[in-house]
């Protein structure tokens, strides 16, 4: 038990978030727990507005100030995210928890040079290095990531480097104070495929070098195949199923990821199957349903599901879903 | 860089021609006979025409706005009809004492500004911040002449702490100052405020802060170089308001300018002075903004790079 509990780097018990807007209050976060191990690649996968992004700034402490965060605890390493202080986290961001975001040509400050936006992460934590020192660090990480000439890109500015290798240097930013936990918000969503495959590799490259835990946020369920150990799925801030990848794709349970993966494209020739969208809208946060948020958009909806939150139903170790088709008291027929 | 700066201060030479250009033609077609200003009760049509031909008015247009520009290449700003002296005697004594209460007062104007626009972006919900944008407002509402006639009740008259008309001491420079500069703190506080709140909400501030950049950092390392790109374009733009504000101040303080030198020129028709206050009023707002766009090359990188592409 205790070498179990030494290795739980990341645990997020019950987490509530929510944003005050003109219109509402937008419940983006709804009871989510999970638990990351150290070394451990999770994916959380989800579409639009499922609260994933969120929640990953609730753990940064990046929220905006417009968001509150209702209830629950977010424990890393011994320690609760959520009673630190926004000088605590100062010193937390970017030492322990490194992020890298979706969007890398507006990422980088355009008015810095990439060397001085490199040395500036390692500084802000460690007042005694020389900047010699820094900068020999960031010409070493430059070249860790995959850059070419990096003493040469060291002087550039962001606008004079690629999509891809801007992507590259964020990661090289998020990585240089080695942290226990990497959090990568769609890393690849705006870059081109070719690109996107290179940018995955090096991911998987520097987790496998470094040990560190990677939460990889994305909506591409092929991403997760390729690089996650294990994945949690979420639909409108609730987690709807949670396993190991292998669960996930072969021993699907949920009827929303059911979805998801009959909607993912394959490359397969041979497969002439035709991708089967989810019908509906997704749901409206400012008024989220009594039961299963989901509900309204299964094919196998129930009454049941109309009126009470699903329970959990344990498959397998880890492998979990929140779904009444397999809950105690299940119903016959089906409703639309 | 150096071809960029050569290209531009070519660009200006044109446009002080142009100025030259419209101002002379205004003057050539104003009613009115400028012999008659000169010689006024001592007025005879001999005398008009021998001065006429003195001060070559019978000339065309075209040779004379031509011979005013062969001489202003040679420092010659012509004779004063007023006074019988060289305009440009006038006009180096007078100048540089403009320059001084506009740069005053545009240093001032960004010394209050800039750290207002800031403290109001960074806490846009705080009492103070509320408060100075009040006054702010109250300060674009008051007209100029007005605000400088209070200040010199108050300031002069009241407490005797500063000279009220026409001083030539550096003492006397500050109601003036203070006048020029509180019509532009409004705006140029409120283009900060909102340049720095658009830029803290970009993308690259949120990556600051997830390496672990600390509040000041952010504020002042990351997003205050940004925010001030289009604050550096208007304080530039200003320069030449200022100019034209100058004349009105000048004129309340009695301050010894080229702007209150502008005004009694054009009351006695004095071309050549009102000309010359013209030109070298147009030459230092294109100077200006040429140095304004030369240090928006240092600010942001962009900028530059597409200059020394297109050069």
């Amino acid at each position: 038990m205790d070498k179990e509990q030494n290795n739980v780097l990341l645990e997020v018990e019950d987490l509530h978030v929510s944003f005050a807007t003109p219109v509402g209050q937008v419940n983006a976060v709804n009871g989510i727990s999970y638990t990351l191990h150290r070394h451990e690649v999770m994916g959380i996968v989800g579409e639009s507005g499922s609260g994933k992004t969120v929640e990953a700034l609730t753990i940064m402490g990046l929220l905006g100030t417009n968001a509150t965060v209702d209830s629950g605890s977010i424990r890393f390493d011994g320690q609760e995210l959520l009673e630190k202080s926004e000088k605590d986290y100062v010193t937390f961001r970017g030492k322990e928890v490194g992020m890298i975001f979706q969007n890398p040509m507006t990422s980088l400050n355009p008015v810095y040079t990439i060397g001085r936006q490199l040395t500036e992460a390692l500084t802000v934590h460690d007042k005694g290095i020389t900047k010699k020192q820094a900068q020999a660090r960031a010409i070493e990480m430059l070249t860790h990531v995959g850059i070419t000439q990096p003493e040469k890109r060291m002087k550039q500015y962001p606008f004079e480097l690629s999509g891809g290798m801007r992507q590259r240097v964020m990661i090289a930013m998020g990585i240089i104070c080695h942290p226990k936990l990497l959090i990568a918000d769609e890393p690849t969503t705006a870059l081109d495929v070719t690109i996107q495959a290179q940018i995955l590799d090096l991911i998987k490259k520097v987790q496998q070098e470094t040990g560190m835990a990677v939460i990889f946020i994305t909506h591409n369920l092929g991403v997760v195949a390729d690089i996650c150990d294990s994945v949690t799925v979420m639909y409108a801030g609730h987690i709807v199923e949670q396993g190991s990848a292998r669960d996930i794709f072969y021993h699907t349970k949920h009827p929303y990821t059911q979805g998801l993966l009959r909607s993912t494209p394959s490359i397969d020739p041979d497969n002439n199957e035709r991708l089967i969208p989810i019908p509906g809208e997704p749901v409206n946060l400012l008024a989220l349903p009594d039961g299963c948020p989901f509900a309204r958009r299964c094919t196998q909806c129930m009454e049941k599901c109309l009126a009470e939150k699903p329970p959990k139903t344990e498959f397998s170790p880890g492998h979990i879903a929140y779904c009444w088709l397999y809950g105690e008291g299940k119903e016959d027929g089906t409703h639309g | 860089m150096g071809k960029y700066i050569i290209k531009r201060l070519i660009s200006l030479f044109f446009v002080i021609l142009g100025v030259v250009f419209i101002i002379y033609l205004i003057f050539y077609l104003l009613p009115g006979d400028v012999t008659q200003f000169i010689l006024g009760v001592n007025y005879t049509p001999e005398g008009a025409a021998r001065l006429r031909e003195e001060l070559g008015l019978n000339r065309p247009f075209i040779v004379q706005f031509f011979g005013y520009i062969g001489n202003l290449l040679h420092g010659d700003f012509g004779v004063s009809y007023l006074s019988g002296a060289p305009v440009s005697l006038q006009l180096f004594a007078r100048f540089p004492r403009t320059l001084l209460l506009v740069a005053c007062s545009m240093a001032l104007c960004v010394a209050i500004s800039v750290p207002m626009g800031v403290y109001c972006a960074v806490h846009p919900k705080s009492i103070l911040s509320d408060l100075m944008q009040f006054l702010c407002s109250v300060g674009i509402a008051m007209p100029s002449f007005w605000l400088a006639l209070l200040l010199m009740l108050l300031f002069s008259v009241r407490l005797e702490w500063l000279p009220a008309l026409g001083s030539v001491s550096l003492k006397g420079i500050i109601l003036p100052c203070v006048t020029l500069c509180a019509s532009f703190l409004a705006s140029t506080m409120r283009m900060m405020r909102s340049s720095m709140l658009e830029t803290l909400n970009q993308d690259y501030i949120r990556t600051a802060r997830a390496k672990g950049v600390g509040r000041r950092g952010v504020i002042y390392r990351h997003a205050l170089k940004n925010s001030l790109l289009p604050v550096v374009t208007m304080v530039g733009m200003n320069v030449g308001t200022q100019m034209g504000g100058s004349i009105l101040t000048e004129s309340v303080f009695s301050y010894q300018g080229i702007g209150l030198m502008l005004m009694d020129s054009i009351f006695s028709r004095d071309i050549p002075s009102v000309l010359g206050c013209i030109v070298l009023m147009a030459l230092s707002i294109g100077v200006v903004n040429l140095l304004v766009d030369i240090l928006m090359l240092y600010i942001d990188p962009r900028i530059k790079a597409s200059i020394t592409k297109g050069a």
